[in-house]
């Protein structure tokens, strides 16, 4: 055990330093569910592009610094450290793309990775539908092979950001014979193919933050299959180990917003009546230093040739309930001003950030598997405790 | 930067786990209780025979020379087995402390290097009484004692002292309340020095109590594992309703996220003692939050049994309730925390994870 930074990822976190507060936007974008704010998102993804900082652990080859997993946490907690825009391509680089550089041909690493590394490609996710969402091996959507295509048929719901993404990669049942876990494939569709609908859906902030997406006959080209026709559900449980665990909410971001918590109690302190605030704070603190030692010690594991198992669902709860706590108390801090909308005459700036972070706090619990489906994971996965 | 323990201090504890497994069972437990000592003297030479006294004692001094971050593992399994010999008190706190007044030129130090080759060989055993903790643990079978007169260090032979037995919890535990006379014969240590010391061993002594939470957690998680496969209701295992499974998962998360803060903890009191009170506060609070929450959770799970005598859960619940308050509750550990948090100039944040806290005291 080592908990020093050797002098080169002390070099490497001056070197983000110093680009990222080059090239950082100045003044906020707008959110990433409105149209403008997609756009600017993604001028914001090329702009990182330019200096291979789309996605650092990637191969150069791909668009990426070749970087391990320590450096990809150092780069991370410089990237929050100056509040950097929101990765409008998280679906993709942090759950696709690994799954791409485990299970994609060569030919589809040189397609897929690199276009989503320069930001020209986003993605979206299209897994949940209307009767297929905790349970998700209930999917009935239907992609047949026809030749050297797929024709597919069917319905994705609560696919974040796919109102303006460019792709989206899908679980589709290509054996309709076959039930359950068997005869799923991962596929990938150009959200711009003919038959393809997206409808937005409003989120409770108004944005339309998510869509359903209506496949009617659409064709796609045997290429677009991520590893053997059959092994979509493997493939997406791997994916949904890197969503859970360890990728697709680094701890930075908590510990950032743990620093202004604090810093927003400092101001407020003397006007808290509630005592259990006080607590509250710390607590929100200290659980999100727990959750940076808890990935580095991941990291370590995984670096020595180690694995990622059933914990990745403690991680999601964890994170999940960390980014509540963090808001909900802001709430408190904020109090009778805390209802305010970003915008309004009286509101500070910070204010609208607390609220927008409270109000997507609370889908923490809901998306990338529910917590309490992530429960059922660890008593039987981890404890082995009986499924039946 | 790497996380690791390495495949040697693994296998050191697993060959101690092996040992603790076989010979500390909930039946010799029990009979501890029903014992004049509380002791074990058979696994106390076992133990002494491994080397585990003098393992934080350098090698010059009769010991191994190794580590807090080497030890931390085996303080995890004493409390998964609870163990109730005050091992990790003696080896993690005592005699580091007497370690570090033999480096000092006080008029101590002499007397502590005489003493250290028979406290690494086991035959002179030393019992630690810090202001923190009101009673002291099995000063009746210590030969010495190490005490506190404001801040100077005094060791003076057990007998010297009048000791009254106060009943615990835990029937494991044996305290006594201490009434002694110090003089200049018995100090070790005074001044700003000995401030320091006693700083180092409340850092020291919840740095143990940490790891031991973490194993009391673990096994109660595991033993309430087995009973809600084995506990049989409306004709299958009652671990089989999500209700259950949740109580569980809950304790599994909580004990997750407690354990690198104790390694990362144990690591900072190898390298700086003295500045260790975050990691070792929040180390202390997070394996304690996970002790009190297995407690519960898994009484909860045995249903009526676990409210009884006879069901062994009792042995891991009392040895939780007990420890999570000694050498500091969580209200004293939170109230450092908070200090520390809000102290001016305090370098809070993302890239902070490993600095501040500990980085900067590396350097000094």
């Amino acid at each position: 055990m080592d908990l020093v930074y050797s002098t080169e990822q002390q070099a490497f976190r001056g070197e983000v330093r110093q680009w990222l507060e080059e090239h950082v936007p100045t003044t906020a974008l707008e959110s990433f569910d409105t149209a403008a704010g997609f756009e600017q998102h993604r001028q914001w993804e090329k702009t990182l592009a330019q200096g291979n900082w789309g996605m650092v652990t990637w191969p150069k080859a791909y668009g990426g610094l070749g970087c391990n997993l320590i450096e990809w946490l150092i780069f991370e907690e410089e990237y929050y450290r100056v509040n950097a825009p929101l990765r409008v391509n998280q679906n993709g680089i942090f759950l696709l793309g690994p799954t791409l550089m485990e299970y994609g041909t060569e030919a589809q690493k040189q397609r897929f990775i690199t276009k989503m590394a320069s930001g020209e490609e986003i993605w979206a996710q299209g897994w949940s539908e209307p009767g297929a969402g905790s349970d998700m091996a209930a999917i009935q959507s239907k992609a047949i092979r026809d030749g050297d295509e797929y024709v597919i048929n069917g319905q994705k719901i609560w696919s974040t950001r796919a109102v303006f993404a460019d792709w989206i990669f899908c679980i589709f049942r290509t054996d309709p014979d076959a039930s359950r876990h068997a005869g799923l494939s991962f596929i990938f569709v150009p959200l711009n193919a003919p038959g393809v609908t997206v409808r937005p859906i409003r989120q409770l902030n108004g944005l339309p933050g998510f869509a359903e997406i209506f496949f009617d006959n659409v064709r796609v080209p045997v290429f677009n299959r991520l590893g053997e026709e059959g092994e979509g559900w493997k493939i997406a449980m791997s994916t949904a180990g890197f969503e859970r665990g360890l990728m697709l909410r680094s701890p930075a971001r908590f510990q950032e917003a743990a620093k202004r918590l604090v810093a927003l109690y400092r101001k407020k302190r003397n006007d808290i009546l509630d005592l259990s605030v006080e607590d509250a704070v710390v607590r929100c603190y200290m659980d999100a230093q727990a959750y940076a030692l808890s990935t580095y010690q991941t990291a370590s594991r995984l670096m020595s040739g180690g694995n990622i198992g059933a914990e990745s669902s403690c991680n999601k709860i964890f994170w999940s309930e960390l980014d509540m706590q963090i808001h909900a108390t802001a709430m408190n801090l904020l109090g009778s001003k805390a209802e305010l909308e970003p915008g309004c005459d009286d509101a500070a700036a910070e204010l609208g950030a607390w609220l927008d972070g409270f109000l997507f706090s609370l889908s923490g619990p809901i998306y990338a598997g529910t917590n309490e489906i992530q429960r059922n994971i660890i008593a039987e996965r981890m404890l082995g405790m009986p499924k039946k | 930067m790497d996380f690791n323990f390495t495949e040697e201090q693994l296998a050191f504890r697993d060959g101690v786990a092996d040992i603790l497994r076989d010979e500390v069972t909930p039946a010799t437990i029990r009979r501890r209780w029903d014992s004049d000592t509380g002791l074990d003297a058979g696994l106390s030479h076992r133990l002494i025979d491994f080397g585990l006294p003098a393992m934080l004692v350098p090698e010059d001094m009769g010991g191994l020379g190794l580590s807090e971050v080497d030890f931390i593992l085996l303080a995890q399994a004493c409390g998964s087995v609870a163990l109730p010999e005050p091992l990790v008190d003696e080896a993690l706190v005592a005699t580091p402390l007497l370690v570090e007044i033999a480096n000092t030129t006080m008029t101590g130090g002499e007397r502590a290097r005489a003493l250290l080759p028979e406290v690494a060989n086991g035959t002179t055993r030393v019992a630690i009484g810090h202001w923190i903790n009101p009673y002291i643990n099995f000063a009746d079978s210590a030969d010495l004692l190490l005490l506190a007169h404001g801040d100077e260090v005094h060791l003076i032979a057990a007998s010297d002292a009048q000791l009254v037995s106060q009943r615990s919890l835990d029937p494991s535990r044996r305290l006594s309340k201490i009434t002694w006379q110090p003089s200049q014969a018995s100090r070790l240590a005074d001044g700003p020095v000995a401030a320091t010391l006693w700083r180092c061993a409340l850092n020291r002594g919840a740095l143990g109590i940490a790891a031991q939470l973490l194993g009391l957690a673990e096994a109660m998680l595991q033993q309430t594992v087995q009973y809600s496969i084995d506990r049989q209701q409306f004709g299958r295992s009652i671990g089989a309703n999500q209700a259950v499974k949740h109580l569980l998962a809950d304790c599994a998360v909580k004990i997750e996220f407690a354990k690198p803060a104790v390694y990362r903890a144990a690591y900072t009191v190898s390298v700086a003692p003295a500045r260790a009170d975050f990691a070792v506060s929040h180390a202390k609070v997070a394996a304690g939050q996970a002790a009190l929450l297995c407690a519960k959770n898994c009484m909860q799970v045995h249903g009526a049994m676990g409210y009884t005598w006879e069901c062994d859960l009792q042995i891991w619940m009392k040895r939780s309730w007990a420890l999570d308050k000694n050498w500091g509750d969580a209200g004293f550990h939170k109230n450092r925390i908070h200090e520390w948090l809000l102290r001016p100039g305090a370098l809070l944040g993302a890239d902070q994870t490993f600095g501040n806290a500990h980085l900067a005291v590396v350097a000094e």
